[in-house]
Order: structure tokens, then sequence, then C-alpha cells
């Protein structure tokens, strides 16, 4: 069955007919030509395929197409227009935070989700103390970062690149 | 995946009527769960009814000091509210100590609540399920079980209910709201969800096209002496082999209140009603807490693969009860280093 939405990917508007059955990913990557993010496992353990649904950091393979109908969607693609680099992508070439880069669009995604859940003072599994102001050390990128895998093995370097997108 | 209309109706009153009428039809909030289902075809609606957009998110104390959170609160919203964070940290502790930023930032309370099981044979199409198919038999019966309940089990189910916040809302002695054709009623948590006994695939007490609207808190005056604490496999994004919800009032080195429900041993988030009862006046000793765990833990039944969920489930909630009763941590604080 089909339905019709509207939604915005990187700062441009689209109208399309979707089967119902469509997840954001396929519609992105199928339909709208948008490669960035990427289909791991789709079934939302990976996090290859974040993205920012309405700023917060969301799995696309999750979320159906129809659910994000109205929605302000930004893929890793849309954080950097006119190809200049956002903060947080600079930092991971600054510190090899990736080395096939097939997962780095998610991680991104969800690095700059978690630098602006910080900046909005939600706590994680790890916060010392819940009344406290969050601050961002290693511990705390390592845990908020947990749903995005690389099977290269790159987190040590992505965890250097997002604690220098957190000191600026 | 099988083809399914999707409809977002514009209140709580069309969803159940939309639902209500469909005997096809489910309610679809947050979708992490649900969409992952469709795709393995474990589940096949003809329709989705999104309630995710209802203005059913609201997280308000309540003049009493209890606290109301909405169906379609998020996980992640309802981990970061100020409230939440002093008075009921256990329910916050619980929130983040699940799934990965990604899904709480989705999820919501009412799709929390109603997730499935994560046991491997129900979510292998292939596999014998009595809750996916009445009467198929159980292939975890004679499977691997590292991950199953031994709290709640039948010879029809051994599936361990995934949630943490739903221990943290059943120590809290929480109320599910719930909205049907016929109006609304309240549900206390620890009736909410159902035994497996021969019908694993009734899960809750909801009948078909009833919404959950919101979830109720009580006030617990000793709710800032409380800590959640989840043993797993990895450090992070992983389900529970054990957690322990627990709050404890300790006056005059006796027992005046206490409060414990387990997580990932039960095949419902599990009251530890047993132990609560054996602790409540008795004094506030690691030999009393022992005791009342081993209590609460006979009714177990354990296989080969996750008898070490006994002794574990014991040692964790004996080790937060103890350490509630030396040096409870302040309101916020995490209980452990």
């Amino acid at each position: 069955m089909d339905r019709d939405i509207e939604l915005r990917v990187d700062r441009e508007a689209h109208a399309v007919r979707v089967d119902t059955r469509t997840t954001l990913l396929d519609l992105l990557r199928d339909r709208l030509g948008n490669m960035s993010p990427k289909k791991g496992c789709d079934h939302g353990q990976c996090g290859a395929c974040t993205v920012l649904v309405d700023g917060r950091r969301t799995l696309s393979c999750l979320l159906l197409a129809a659910q994000a109908s109205d929605c302000e969607v930004t893929t890793a693609a849309g954080l950097a227009p006119g190809g200049e680099p956002h903060p947080v992508q600079q930092a991971f070439l600054d510190h090899d935070g990736y080395q096939c880069g097939y997962c780095t669009p998610g991680q991104i995604c969800s690095g700059v989700g978690v630098l602006d859940e910080a900046a909005r003072d939600e706590p994680s599994h790890v916060t010392e103390d819940l009344t406290a102001r969050v601050a961002l050390d290693r511990e705390e990128l390592k845990e908020r970062m947990s749903g995005n895998l690389c099977r290269c093995g790159a987190h040590p370097g992505i965890i250097d690149a997002l604690e220098e997108a957190a000191r600026q | 995946m099988k083809e399914f209309s999707y409809t977002r109706p514009d209140s709580a009153e069309a969803a159940v009527a939309a639902v209500a009428q469909d005997p096809d039809a489910v309610y679809l909030a947050g979708g992490t769960n649900l969409v992952d289902h469709l795709k393995l075809g474990i589940t096949t609606p003809g329709s989705l009814v999104d309630v995710s957009r209802l203005a059913l998110g609201d997280v308000e104390p309540t003049p009493d000091g209890g606290l109301r959170i909405g169906a379609t609160a998020r996980n992640s919203d309802l981990a970061a509210h100020p409230y939440v964070r002093r008075h009921f940290s256990l329910l916050a502790r619980a929130l983040l100590a699940g799934a990965s930023g990604q899904i709480r930032n989705v999820a919501t309370t009412a799709g929390n609540l109603l997730q499935r099981t994560r046991c491997g044979y129900f979510q292998d199409p292939d596999a014998r399920c009595n809750k996916r198919r009445p009467g198929a038999g159980c292939a975890a019966q004679e499977g691997w079980t590292r991950y199953h309940a031994v709290l709640g089990t039948s010879e029809h189910c051994l599936a361990a209910h995934p949630s943490d916040m739903a221990v943290a809302l059943a120590a809290l002695d929480a109320v599910v709201v719930v909205q049907g054709r016929e109006g609304e009623r309240r549900v206390p948590l620890t009736h909410f969800h159902r035994l497996p006994d021969d019908r694993p695939d009734l899960e809750t007490v909801l009948e078909h096209g009833e919404l959950v609207t919101a979830v109720e808190v009580p006030p617990l005056p000793y709710a800032d002496r409380s800590a959640y604490r989840k043993v797993r496999d990895r450090a992070s994004y992983a389900f529970a082999l054990v957690s322990v919800a627990a709050a404890l009032d300790v006056r005059d080195g006796r027992v005046a209140g206490v409060r414990l429900a387990l997580g990932g041993v039960g095949t419902v988030p599990w009251r530890a009603s047993v132990a609560e009862e054996a602790l409540v006046g008795g004094p506030a000793t690691e030999e009393a807490y022992r005791e009342a765990l081993l209590a609460e833990l006979a009714q177990a039944s354990p296989r080969e693969d996750n008898a070490f969920k006994i002794p574990m489930a014991r040692s964790t909630a004996v080790s937060v009860l103890r350490q509630l009763t030396q040096a409870p941590p302040p309101a916020g604080r995490r209980d452990q280093p």
C-alpha cells in the first residue's frame, strides 16, 4: 500500500509516494539517492544507518519512511554543505576516526547527536551524579557511542575525535 | 514483509476506534521493536495506527510527590527529566541502562512496556514458539537458555521479559493508565504483564484496541535511597542477565520499608514480594537480605544454561541492599563506582 509523504532531507524538500513498508534508510538510499547512511545489520544493532531526525540521532533502518513524514532529516552528507566539513567530521579526519569508512557516516551523525545531548545536559549510564551538569569525558563518550559498531576497530580514534570535538 | 496500511489519527479516541474495529490492526509508537519484527516476519499486521505524535508525551510531577509519565514520552526524555533524575533516580538509571542512545531517542514509555522478548527462538520464524504460534511448542525447553527466565516460566515458555524500565516501575508500584472504547481503566504494573502459563502469546492484560495513555508513579518517600544495577555480558548495549531495582528505608537497624524488583530472570518484570515480606520489620543485615533472596528464588526453575542466574540475582540484590544500608547514595548518585 502506498502513502504520500513530505520530508526535508539535508535542507531539501521532498514529496514522495512510498510503499508503507519502506524504511527511512531505504527511502534515503534507493529513492532519494542519498548513499551517506549505510545499511549494516538493518536491525538496529550496528548504528551504520544513524541520521538526525528533527535533530535527534535516530536509526533510519528502524523507522518507517511514513513515520518520518513532516520531519527534517540530516545525514552525514548534509553536515558538510558546500563540502566544508562539520567540526565533528574534521575531528574524524584529524584523529583517524575510521578505517574502511563504512560505519563512518553513522558514527559522525551519532557523535553530533551525542554532543547535542550533552549540551542539553542529558545524562548517560555512566554519569556519576544525575543532579550535576554533564561533562563529556572518555568514559562518557564510549558509553554514549555504544550503539555504533566499527568492525575495523577504529573506536579509539573515534573517541579521540569526539573528545576533541567536545572540547571545541 | 506483508503489506500494511499506515494511518496517523489525531486523537487517542480516533486511534482506539481505528484499532478496536480492526482485528488486524496494531498500534505503532517509536517502532524500534515493531519495525524489526515486521522485517523478521514475527508479526504480520494489516494496519499500523501511529500514535507516536498524539499529545501523550508529557512527564509531570504530581501534587503529592508522584509522577505522571505520558505514554509517548521518549525513553531519553524521561531519563533526562530533572524531576525523575532527582526524585526517582532508579527509574532514570534503569532507562539509561537500556538500549542505545539512538533507540532511547525514539522508543516510548508504553512501547518499552509492550516490547517483546529477545528469546532467540521467538525471533526466529523457523523455530518452534508458542508465543508466535500457540500450540507450536517451545524450542527453548531443550535449547540454549543463557538469556532465558528462571522465574514465572512454564512448560510452554521460558522467555525473559527484556525491559529495564519496567523493572524499576514494578518496584515503584506504578500504575498503567489504559484507554479503551468503554473509557479508562488503571492496571497496577505488577498485574499488567501476564505469566506465560499455557498461553505465552497473551503477554499483557490489554484487550485488543486498548491503548496505554500514561504510567502513574505514586510518591515513595525513600525513593532517594534507591538503585538500579544491571549485570550483562558486555558493558553497554546489551540485555540484562540479571538486574535489580531497589529502594530501602532503614531505621534503627531495622527495615522500615523496602521495594525490590528483578530483571533478566523473570518472564515478567519480577517484583520480589516474597523477599520484601520477609524483610519488612526485620533486621537490616546482610544475613537477613540473603535469607530473603533465597526465599524469593526458591520459586525458580533453572535450566543448565541459566542456573547461574539464581546465585547472580541473589548476590547482586544483596550487594545493592547492603550498599543502600551502609551508605545510601545521595539523590542522583550512582550506586557503585
